[in-house]
């Protein structure tokens, strides 16, 4: 029990860590103790050396597990995205020499990573080592309308060339693909970003001149658009030689009901699949989602296997199946690194009754708990009537996530109402709980994920307003 | 003997009657509420019957114990004279004549103001209620920011045996009375022990009046008193008269001090003929009044401070959220149970017990001179909430009866207005319905108003409706309209309560 605690430490922490330090601590610590003291962070074992699991992408070997460069340390000991300091350069040199040396191989990172930086810091970590000793993947990350034109398009991949010290990239991905324009036109977004500028054909040029070694594109969002540019590698239009899609156990047949906007991993596997098509993997533990499960599925995994960390359940998952050419995980630390290496030197696939065990009793009783999909980016505030609408969802969360959630009739009732309506005023103060939402709207079209915030606010007032008369 | 069991008795009621009216959580009066009913001015304004025939029994039998044992502020003076023999051991009484005038006028006074329904002089005369005020006041905010130190080293430690609360100036005049009310009885106990009781306190009066005629008194045996004059020195009433041995009965409250004080057993408590000799007890200990009037200034010092960082606190990310400001209310709003302005009027001796129950900040005292420091609500920081009784279960004094929960939903105290101006449907053009979204009784519904189409924004407003016949005024619309200072939705009371 003791090491499972441990690793729950360490994730929720990184978690934390993740969703944001900038959050006041009283978000952090808004429902019941999750006992994760993120000073017990220890990592006991240490990864074999050559053990790595290689997969096959066109003629080369690359390492299942992959590095996202995304959220690489600062000086101030925190992850890039969240703070305002530096990246830690002499850090993530210590960290991709250390990745290195146990056999992985793949850096995926991309010209909007970490303010921009990312792709610089990547290039002078790699540039230590031959070439040929390592796989990079980058991004054509021209979101913004600015940088549709040929131009400024071919200008962000020379730059991406020089930032990484390299002459080819062994991946590029067209970056976000199915994700809306202003006005939530996700075709008008991808032909403005890729086809009316004649820039994807730009890049099938480049491939053939070598500078490309895999052109492929990462998926979000609007299923259409990726069953088009499927149809277009049927008819030969366009190939793709990789394709990066979400996948972990919860995705496979309840993305929809993490976020409505989501396809379910198992179709867009399979669609891969079928034409042999190499998935790479993102989001293998859901935003942390996975490895800070609520306590009864951490004793359900536990009971399993006593022995593995409730993580390396999702790390295996989205290794075992062969498609995937690698899992890419945006490691911070070096306990981070040192503990995904140990889920893939070597793999350990799952075999099917495994797999039948995370699809059915994990994952439904993981949906069952029915959070509500913010990961606290505060896109929606302020809220111009001053509702603290993340704070007011991560106390429901987290009490929900716990299985603390007050419901009549139980045993405990009392006690977790108490400390449901104890933790909401801690955490939330009383002006800006939900109660005080008129519904407006203004938040909603913030929400990356979709949320219909009132809606959600509403149901919470309901619900804490049903604690309250019923003592 | 006889001394040490009233001091004992004393001590239980003053600290009992203390934390009552200390305590916020709502779980201390269902074992101590007794002892504010058995005041005798609150019974009196219940026409608790039981009570004042125990208590006029009680001291036609023992003479005024009452004053002695049970009437905190009559405890509290004791303790202030106490304190000053301790520091000061020359202090001493001497027999006074009685200031008869004063008392029979004062009394007279109050019974006047108690029948023609001046609340004022009512109030700030009744001595159960003058005790309740000061500790209200003064002594429960330094409580409660005890409480919220131990709230947020709770939650440091992710433990829930404690809980924040809002701590506020919930009216500065009735803070004023009391600190005034608290100087001049410290005053009068301080030099002349129980001088408060004996010239201006109309219950003391009343009961002076009785216990003349009570069965066992303190008497002189004349055999053995030596009129050393030693009973006289300590006597906080200054009503021996030891060379004529002689004692004023109508100032006597029984306290047993000079029983004690008596070397020559000289003195005796019972009836004429009774010949025991009591013996003289030690004093027991008593509570360090001073040093808490002084930790409780620090204290408001302390909670200055505090809300000022709570305003710096605010993070970038949250809009400035500014305070409701108190709507006019052409009526006055008191809880369910009080029956009606008028019933509440007449019986609420201003006590703040129900004020300092109240866990939805909406009680407060009145700044108004007809109904100083009795209660009265207003709902900018909360409102009467649906499953909340507590003050109706707490009250001694009848002025709010006892009110079922079930039956709270049917008490109408006043009805919901809707001020057009302040509605944020119309200034700031969003759709709400907070309103009628939380209202309990289902009173308020959102309709589209042609009438207040701007012509320009692309939808018809929509925009509360009143039923105000299911109203019941409970403020729960106007505690979440967004609109401030001023709610665009507020609550006018009603002088007559009515079920619906």
């Amino acid at each position: 029990m003791k090491e499972k605690k441990n690793n729950i430490s360490r994730r929720s922490f990184l978690k934390k860590m993740g969703a944001g330090v900038v959050a006041t601590s009283a978000v952090m610590t808004a429902c019941k103790p999750s006992a994760n003291n993120p000073t017990t962070t220890v990592v006991t074992q240490e990864p074999p050396k050559g053990k790595m699991t290689m997969r096959t992408l066109g003629d080369k070997q690359v390492s299942l597990l992959g590095y996202g460069m995304m959220r690489l340390p600062t000086t101030d000991g925190t992850a890039a995205r969240e703070s305002e300091a530096p990246i830690d350069q002499e850090q993530v040199n210590r960290l991709v020499d250390y990745a290195m040396d146990h056999g992985l191989n793949m850096f995926d990172t991309s010209p909007a990573y970490c303010k921009g930086d990312s792709e610089r810091v990547t290039g002078i970590a790699l540039s230590r080592h031959p070439r040929n000793s390592f796989l990079v993947s980058t991004k054509l990350s021209n979101f913004a309308p600015e940088t549709w034109g040929l131009k400024e398009s071919k200008e962000m991949f020379e730059n991406s060339l020089k930032q990484l010290q390299v002459d080819y990239v062994d991946i590029l991905l067209l970056h976000g693909i199915g994700m809306p324009d202003e006005n939530g036109d996700a075709l008008a977004a991808f032909n403005g970003r890729f086809m009316d500028n004649h820039l994807l054909d730009w890049l099938v040029e480049q491939r053939a001149a070598g500078r490309i070694n895999n052109l492929g594109f990462s998926y979000h969002g609007d299923i259409k658009i990726f069953d088009m540019l499927l149809q277009w590698h049927d008819e030969g239009r366009y190939h793709w030689d990789i394709v990066l899609i979400e996948l972990n156990y919860l995705d496979w047949h309840y993305a929809n009901e993490i976020n409505e906007r989501n396809t379910d991993a198992e179709y867009l596997y399979e669609e891969l699949h079928k034409r042999n098509i190499p998935a790479l993997i993102m989001e293998p533990l859901l935003g942390g989602r996975l490895s800070n499960v609520p306590q009864p599925v951490a004793v359900e995994l536990k009971r399993k296997d006593p022995d593995r960390s409730v993580a390396s359940w999702a790390f295996r998952y989205a290794g075992t199946r062969e498609g995937v050419a690698s899992v890419l995980s945006g490691m911070t630390y070096m306990e981070h690194l040192k503990d995904n290496l140990l889920s893939y030197c070597p793999l350990e696939p799952l075999d099917e009754e495994e797999m039948e065990f995370l699809h059915t009793n994990i994952a439904e009783e993981i949906v069952g708990f029915e959070t509500i999909p913010c990961n606290d980016c505060k896109y929606c505030m302020p809220c111009p009537y001053g509702i603290n609408i993340p704070a007011v969802f991560v106390h429901y969360n987290k009490c929900k996530n716990e299985g603390r959630l007050p419901m009549p009739g139980s045993e405990d009732y009392a006690q977790l109402r108490r400390e449901f309506l104890i933790g909401y005023d801690r955490s939330v103060p009383r002006l800006r709980q939900a109660n005080h939402c008129i519904g407006c709207g203004r938040c909603v079209s913030h929400c990356p994920q979709g949320i219909d915030i009132p809606q959600e606010m509403i149901k919470i007032d309901k619900y804490v307003e049903q604690l309250k008369q019923s003592e | 003997m006889l001394r040490t069991i009233r001091i004992a008795l004393a001590l239980v009621m003053i600290i009992g009657i203390t934390l009552l009216f200390l305590d916020f959580t709502g779980t201390l009066h269902l074992w101590l509420g007794w002892m504010a009913k058995v005041q005798l001015l609150p019974a009196v304004m219940a026409l608790n019957l039981v009570v004042i025939g125990a208590l006029v029994l009680l001291t036609l039998v023992f003479g005024r114990i009452y004053c002695s044992v049970i009437c905190p502020l009559g405890v509290m003076q004791d303790v202030i004279a106490w304190l000053h023999r301790k520091t000061s051991k020359k202090h001493k009484y001497q027999l006074t004549k009685a200031h008869s005038w004063l008392r029979y006028s004062v009394l007279a006074l109050f019974i006047v103001s108690l029948v023609a329904g001046v609340a004022g002089i009512v109030v700030l005369l009744a001595p159960y209620s003058s005790y309740g005020r000061m500790v209200s006041t003064m002594l429960q905010p330094l409580y409660l920011l005890i409480n919220n130190g131990l709230a947020s080293i709770a939650e440091h430690f992710d433990s829930y045996s404690f809980y924040s609360v809002d701590t506020w100036l919930r009216s500065l005049p009735a803070l004023l009375i009391s600190i005034a009310s608290f100087a001049v009885i410290f005053y009068m106990a301080w030099t002349r022990g129980r001088l408060y009781c004996n010239s201006i306190c109309p219950v003391g009066t009343v009961l002076g009046f009785l216990s003349r005629f009570s069965l066992l008194k303190i008497r002189f045996r004349q055999d053995k008193c030596i009129d050393c004059g030693l009973c006289a020195k300590n006597c906080k009433s200054q009503c021996i008269d030891f060379k004529n041995h002689k004692i004023d009965y109508s100032r006597c409250v029984s306290c047993g001090t000079c029983l004690s004080k008596c070397k020559k057993a000289a003195l005796i408590y019972g009836l004429p003929a009774s010949n025991k000799s009591p013996k003289a007890p030690e004093p027991t200990t008593a509570i360090d009044q001073g040093k808490r009037a002084f930790l409780l200034g620090s204290a408001l010092a302390a909670g200055t401070a505090l809300m000022a960082q709570e305003k710096k606190k605010v993070d970038g990310g949250l809009a400035v959220i500014e305070d409701k400001a108190i709507p006019t209310r052409s009526t006055p709003l008191v809880p369910p149970g009080a029956k009606s302005l008028r019933h509440f009027g007449q019986h609420c001796t201003a006590c703040q017990l129900c004020v300092t129950e109240c866990p939805n900040q909406v009680l407060r005292p009145s700044t108004t001179l007809e109904r100083l420091m009795q209660p009265e609500m207003s709902y900018e920081r909360g409102f009467c909430r649906p499953e909340c009784t507590r003050c109706s279960q707490v009250c001694p004094a009848g002025a709010i009866k006892p009110v079922e929960r079930a039956d709270k939903a049917a008490i109408q105290i006043g009805h919901a207005v809707w001020i057009k101006d302040n509605c944020v449907v119309l200034t700031d053009h969003v759709n709400c319905g907070n309103c009628a979204r939380h209202c309990p009784a289902g009173a308020i519904s959102m309709e589209p108003m042609e009438s207040l189409w701007d012509g320009v924004s692309d939808n018809i407003p929509v925009v509360p409706v009143v039923n105000t016949e299911r109203c019941i005024g409970c403020g729960a619309c106007e505690n979440v309209c967004p609109s401030r200072p001023f709610s665009a939705i507020y609550v006018e009371g009603h002088e007559q309560h009515r079920e619906i």
